[in-house]
């Protein structure tokens, strides 16, 4: 009677397990911190990669509704395949897209640009990441939708895709 | 001479004051890198991590270090940007209550167990 308590016990606990790392399966493996949206940007300022000047903040987020931050680089993979996306989100007039240059030699981002199209109303650089970590980024791709208030409302990470495009263009709208 | 022997002293107690702040300035930058978590490695601390995004929070640490912030005030910071989960030593709250009390729970069903046994056997 008792080895079979223990039996059934046993049984339970493995059963319990099983559905729990099943259920875990399925989950997203991007972690990302209830923190993340619905608050203010950090203030940040940079210069502009194409006249080595320095921007501050209130002059990079002017003029617009909304605005989307992407960070990115010359080196990154994903960046460019995201690319074509950006270029037709920089069609949408009530958006003002922001490119956060990250770790990159300015050469080479610069070439990027000229070879896929600048998207871009400004580029800031983030030559040794620290801007990107204030905003709290994980790596590149990433992309911010901000609003008017400078609150961030959504937070992409990795690059963008057609749904995630659709998504902005209803927050936007 | 003594003069010149006055300014050598000045020069050696400054250089040695120099020396041991930004020691301990560098010190208190890797016990807060031990105790913050890098998020995209495998088990890993920014301190023990060259990944670019620890090194990117080495560098930010370093740079709130030379504005005047708290230990307390860094961690704080890197928490409301990333999460709780960025911390080695997560604050008690009601999202972390279990892991706080499961142990000692643990413990105390464990050594009743034990005290249970060890009286029934004597």
């Amino acid at each position: 009677m008792k080895n079979k308590t223990l039996l059934i016990l046993i049984l339970l606990f493995f059963t319990f397990c099983f559905i729990v790392f099943f259920k875990g399966l399925k989950n997203s493996n991007i972690y990302i911190p209830e923190t993340a949206q619905n608050k203010d940007l950090e203030v940040f300022s940079s210069k502009d990669l194409f006249t080595g000047t320095q921007v501050p903040f209130d002059q990079i987020f002017i003029n617009s509704d909304f605005y989307i931050l992407n960070i990115w680089a010359s080196w990154c993979l994903p960046c460019r395949n995201e690319h074509d996306l950006l270029m037709q989100l920089s069609k949408n007039k009530s958006i003002k897209l922001i490119g956060l240059n990250y770790k990159d030699k300015s050469k080479n981002a610069k070439k990027f640009i000229e070879e896929l199209g600048n998207p871009y109303s400004i580029i800031i650089t983030d030559k040794d990441g620290i801007i990107s970590i204030r905003l709290g980024a994980y790596g590149i791709p990433e992309t911010y939708i901000i609003d008017k208030n400078k609150k961030i409302i959504k937070r992409i990470i990795g690059p963008l895709n057609k749904k995630l495009l659709k998504e902005v263009d209803l927050i936007v709208r | 001479m003594k003069l010149l022997n006055f300014f050598l002293a000045i020069i050696f107690v400054f250089c040695f004051t120099i020396g041991n702040s930004s020691e301990k300035k560098n010190e208190l930058k890797n016990k807060i890198s031990k105790n913050i978590r890098c998020l995209i490695c495998q088990g890993q601390s920014v301190y023990d991590s060259q990944s670019d995004f620890a090194i990117s929070v080495k560098l930010l640490i370093e740079q709130k270090l030379d504005k005047g912030l708290t230990e307390d005030e860094i961690y704080k910071f890197l928490k409301n940007q990333y999460g709780q989960w960025i911390v080695y030593d997560p604050e008690f709250n009601k999202n972390t209550v279990i892991l706080w009390i499961l142990p000692i729970l643990l413990f105390l069903i464990g050594g009743a167990i034990i005290i249970k046994k060890l009286i029934i056997k004597k």
